[in-house]
């Protein structure tokens, strides 16, 4: 069957097989760079890791499924996670998540029509100090409130447009 | 005082190798391969250092259990932090990144590993490239790899990152998580350290990023030196993350036994914003039972001994403060929700102890709960206590326990029109 995984990304796969003893290990950073290569974890992608780390993809989806940051399902572009546990909380969090999510005009969840936002609310994030925040895809983004965020928010829609203007 | 952890607040740039080597960097490293593997192990035990993720067991004890006959034996560093207000390991790998890598070679070497796995929560994701940047920039210097410093003895070390799951911190299910399988605790025994019970069933020692960043500085001034700083049952520095309601969030590494939480939250953290009261203290995140602020709280001295004198614990000493404004219950439902999230589910205590804990408490928190509710807390998370295969049961319930046995009258403010006048008994009382 082909893998268009295996085939595309041999290289970096390589380097991950090459760091554990076993082949089952390297599920974890297989399923990020599936993740990167269609956006989500969709069920074929799952059965090309599963190939690829010689496992069942029964056991790969349950993986899948077990961590917050692997997308189960299509999100936006920008997929923003909203820490509202306790110490942010305390800072405001959840009236920033509330606005947020009111400002966009979605529910907890959901995904802007545009296909360019996705909001969610999470559990710590390990940035305490810098309450209220966020994680937009892979990054951070720190000492938040609504003005800060309408500003970026602004600014990743332009990113986007100028992005697919360019294809 | 000067750092031994946090030392980018006094050497500017360490996180950079020709900083952090122009400033003792790698000289505990050179010290340990001078020495027999066993000495290495004995100048930890001198040092009396307890582990910094939370539960404080002894770090020179720890590694001295790893039999050395075995071939092949790993150290896991566990930069997972995930508990509710921990902070200070992703500062620490962000900004003095060779420490802990040094101090993750020391214990390599101590048991003589065969690899060092770093596994960093996957929201480290931007921390643990740049590790594998730096990780290469040792290996150019001959500080990883083979034939480390020319001692004869090779080691590699990688970085893996986990997905966004708090259960992943505790040790055999972080074992779990890197070998592939779902991130769920192991039944011990064996235990890590043992044949059987580590990595890919390997004699394992897995530590956190803050305790094996003290290694290095034990090496260099020996144990019995490090062991001056500090009380007896808490040698060293802890680095102490202050979040919530107070005007200077942040780190702050102190020396133990010399400070109080006084000193922290109004010195340091410079006090509580607009002029309000405090109300309670969470000294160790959302798994350590909170504390009403009273003199006698804020008098306490910050070691392992003196927070468990007032019934809580230092643990990662992730310090949360609450203002004379917060409802203690919606708190507890904050803590709640989260284990709730975070429980694994292989354990019916946990579970479903989580499930209702939260139904409960939403409930009481509706206005729709009935005075007898706040029993059936007690009731359920008592349940839960040491019925689990890994402690995230009693994280989940210990802090429930703790805010109604202190502060009942926010959960009986709740919950007017009662339909029983019993007084409530916390269980454990």
């Amino acid at each position: 069957m082909a893998n268009p995984l295996a085939d595309k990304y041999a290289d970096r796969i390589q380097k991950h097989m090459s760091k554990y003893p076993d082949k089952r290990s390297a599920v974890m950073p297989l399923l990020y760079i599936a993740q990167e290569e269609y956006g989500w974890l969709s069920p074929d992608a799952i059965v090309q890791v599963a190939e690829i780390c010689e496992m069942d993809p029964t056991q790969v989806k349950s993986i899948a499924g077990f961590y917050t940051m692997y997308r189960e399902s299509p999100k936006g572009k920008y997929w923003l996670q909203v820490c509202t546990d306790l110490p942010c909380a305390l800072k405001g969090a959840d009236q920033f998540h509330h606005d947020l999510l009111a400002h966009l005009g979605i529910e907890e969840g959901g995904t802007t029509d545009d296909g360019m936002f996705t909001v969610e609310h999470v559990m710590c994030l390990a940035a305490c100090d810098r309450a209220p925040m966020l994680q937009c895809n892979f990054g951070y983004v720190e000492n938040l409130d609504m003005d800060k965020m309408k500003e970026l928010l602004d600014k990743w829609r332009k990113e986007a447009e100028a992005y697919a203007n360019a294809d | 005082m000067t750092h031994i952890i946090l030392r980018e607040k006094d050497v500017p740039n360490i996180r950079e190798l020709d900083v952090y080597l122009a400033n003792e960097g790698f000289d505990g490293l050179k010290k340990a391969v001078s020495m027999k593997p066993s000495e290495v192990i004995d100048e930890m035990k001198r040092s009396n250092l307890r582990g910094r993720g939370g539960a404080g067991f002894p770090t020179g004890i720890k590694w001295s259990f790893i039999p050395q006959s075995e071939p092949v034996k790993y150290v896991v560093v566990n930069a997972d932090e995930s508990e509710t207000g921990t902070f200070k390991d992703r500062q620490i790998m962000e900004n003095n990144p060779y420490q802990m890598i040094e101090g993750a070679l020391i214990c390599a070497y101590a048991i003589q590993a065969t690899a060092v796995y770093i596994y960093l929560r996957g929201e480290f994701w931007d921390i643990a490239h740049d590790l594998d940047e730096r990780i290469e920039a040792a290996r150019a210097q001959n500080l990883v790899g083979d034939d480390i410093l020319g001692s004869g003895y090779s080691c590699e070390v990688y970085t893996h990152l986990g997905a966004g799951a708090y259960i992943c911190g505790e040790e055999s299910a972080l074992l779990n998580s890197l070998e592939g399988l779902l991130g769920q605790p192991r039944v011990r025994p064996p235990f890590p350290a043992q044949k059987g019970g580590g990595l890919y069933k390997e004699p394992t020692v897995v530590n956190n990023v803050e305790t094996l960043a003290n290694a290095p500085y034990i090496l260099r001034v020996g144990g019995e030196k490090f062991a001056e700083l500090g009380t007896q049952q808490s040698t060293g520095t802890k680095v102490i993350c202050v979040s919530g309601h107070v005007n200077k969030p942040g780190n702050y590494e102190l020396e133990m036994g010399k400070h109080t939480f006084r000193d922290l939250i109004f010195e340091m953290a410079g006090g509580i914003p607009d002029g309000k009261g405090i109300k309670a203290i969470l000294p160790s995140g959302g798994s350590g039972p909170i504390v009403p602020a009273t003199d006698e709280v804020l008098d306490t001295k910050l070691t392992y001994e003196d927070c468990q004198s007032i019934d809580t614990i230092l643990g990662s000493a992730s310090v949360m403060i609450l203002d004379e404004t917060v409802d203690i219950t919606w708190a507890a439902s904050k803590m709640t929700k989260f284990f709730k999230h975070e429980s694994c589910g292989k354990c019916t205590p946990c579970r479903e102890g989580t499930f209702w804990l939260d139904k409960v408490i939403d409930r009481i928190l509706r206005g729709e709960g009935k005075r007898s509710d706040v029993e059936l807390i007690n009731n359920v998370a008592a349940n839960m206590q040491g019925t689990t295969l890994c402690a995230l049961g009693d994280f989940a319930a210990n802090p429930i326990l703790a805010t109604i046995r202190h502060f009942p009258e926010d959960f009986y403010a709740h919950v007017d029109g009662d339909d029983e006048k019993a007084p409530v008994k916390a269980a454990g009382d």
